[in-house]
């Protein structure tokens, strides 16, 4: 413990780093995902070759993306944009099949009724598909949330800084406390970007609190066992 | 991209498939530390994962701790056994099995909740025991989504055996490790490359597998095009797949 306390600065400094990794993919891979989603939900010929190819993604060891993309984006085996770019592909990914599975979601009659009484496509996809959808979109996004802040800590193996790096000078040092805080410090990242996540879903979606339909659920159920 | 090209003749280099440093027997370890974890995960994962299905109860514990499980970083956990138990094969064994419990706990225990209520009932009506809907109805009719959550376990494992080879025991990450401070990259992407193939191999096969495992009744309803139930299935199927 007073190991912690003396070092808190250097955790609380890894901790701004690990933040600092993960927020981009996290953000970057909802808004990529949800038109491929969108699209895959759409069509049903787009909707296997979309899921396929997230599918295939999402099988690539995450060391290899890392070590492979440098060679693909012309960075260096340092840049940390690797593990940002590697860290993307995973939230796509794991979120297009969420974003497909929120659309699929919607029951066709709502979505005629919205027609009906006068919605355009653009218009009927903001104000009742994309709400719709919004829980089992939360849903996904807390899976992409907390796979993308556990797995950043990997890219301290090829040298990109973030608290992984107190996993590896815990290891060559035989320290367990070290590896142990930068464990907590994990989780708590984690922790925090869900109730984020939860509380920004509550916020936009004020409907769900009430309870969600089973239908969604069953689908948000996919969601976590798809991941 | 020239890298690329190091990387594929480091892969045809007959030196680099001799021994017991050669890409066979590097496959070799890997695939048997998967195997081994998936088995003892599997025994852990499925039974719970049957017993939420089945009894309903402890869904919400279950849900809990497949999510938190997910955060918690697999490398760092890695570590702290290797120093509480050594060097060796059970903490890797151990913190794989970790990772590989919650696709295979959630896979089996939504593959059980998926299935119509009804159907469930009516095996009960029939006077079959509970223990016989478990093994004639609920499994069976589970078994695409179960196999699905073995397949997400797989890859996971697969990919992290990986980074177990930095603590030095064997598998595929070796290629990797032992070359990264060398700054040999031919070969460390030629590691990374056998990895994501075995990982698209082994998805590829699980695929197959989820197809193959629809109940034989499932799949004659389906061929006929008969009823709700069945179309049910079928989505479910499809997306598990």
């Amino acid at each position: 413990m007073s190991w912690v306390v003396a070092n808190f600065a250097q955790i609380w400094e890894l901790t701004l780093t690990h933040v600092g990794l993960s927020v981009p993919p996290i953000v970057l891979g909802f808004i990529l995902s949800v038109p491929l989603g969108w699209v895959a939900h759409r069509y049903a010929v787009s909707r296997s070759i979309l899921l396929t190819v997230s599918g295939l993604l999402y099988t690539i060891p995450s060391l290899s993306l890392f070590l492979v993309l440098p060679a693909i984006l012309g960075t260096t085996q340092l840049d940390p944009a690797n593990v940002v770019v590697a860290m993307t592909i995973y939230a796509i990914a794991l979120m297009v099949r969420s974003a497909a599975d929120g659309f699929s979601s919607v029951e066709p009659s709502v979505r005629q009724s919205a027609t009906a009484v006068g919605y355009s496509g653009w218009g009927r996809f903001w104000a009742v598909e994309l709400p719709l959808a919004g829980p089992v979109l939360v849903a996904g996004m807390r899976v992409v949330s907390a796979s993308t802040v556990s797995l950043i800590s990997v890219g301290s193996l090829i040298g990109v800084s973030s608290l992984g790096y107190l996993f590896i000078d815990g290891l060559n040092r035989q320290f367990p406390t070290e590896i142990l805080a930068g464990i907590v410090a994990t989780i708590v990242i984690a922790v925090v970007f869900d109730v984020a996540l939860v509380l920004i879903g509550r916020l936009l979606m004020p409907w769900t609190r009430s309870g969600a339909q089973v239908k969604r659920r069953r689908a948000a159920t996919r969601t976590e066992v798809a991941a | 991209m020239s890298l690329f090209a190091a990387a594929f003749a480091w892969l045809f280099d007959a030196a680099n498939w001799a021994g017991s440093n050669g890409i066979p027997m590097r496959t070799l370890e890997h695939l048997i530390y998967t195997v081994v974890t998936l088995i003892a995960a599997g025994i852990v994962g499925v039974a719970v994962g049957l017993y939420i299905g089945h009894t309903g109860k402890l869904r919400g514990a279950a849900v809990l701790v497949t999510g938190s499980l997910r955060a918690l970083p697999t490398l760092g956990l890695l570590f702290l056994f290797a120093l509480w138990l050594g060097i060796g094969l059970t903490p890797v064994i151990i913190v794989l099995a970790v990772l590989a419990v919650p696709p295979l706990l959630a896979g089996t225990y939504a593959g059980i909740e998926a299935i119509e209520r009804s159907t469930i009932d009516s095996a009960r009506a029939m006077g079959m025991t509970e223990w016989q809907i478990l093994a004639r109805v609920e499994i069976p009719l589970a078994m695409p989504l179960i196999v699905s959550g073995v397949r997400s376990a797989a890859l996971q494992v697969i990919a992290t055996a990986t980074i177990a080879a930095y603590l030095p025991l064997g598998g595929l990450g070796r290629f990797v490790f032992d070359n990264l401070s060398l700054r040999r990259w031919d070969a460390v992407i030629g590691g990374a490359i056998i990895v994501t193939v075995l990982a698209l191999i082994v998805d590829g096969l699980f695929a197959l597998l989820e197809r193959s495992v629809v109940s034989k009744g499932v799949r004659a309803a389906r061929s006929r095009g008969l009823g709700e139930a069945a179309t049910k299935r079928k989505s479910v199927a499809v997306d598990a797949a």
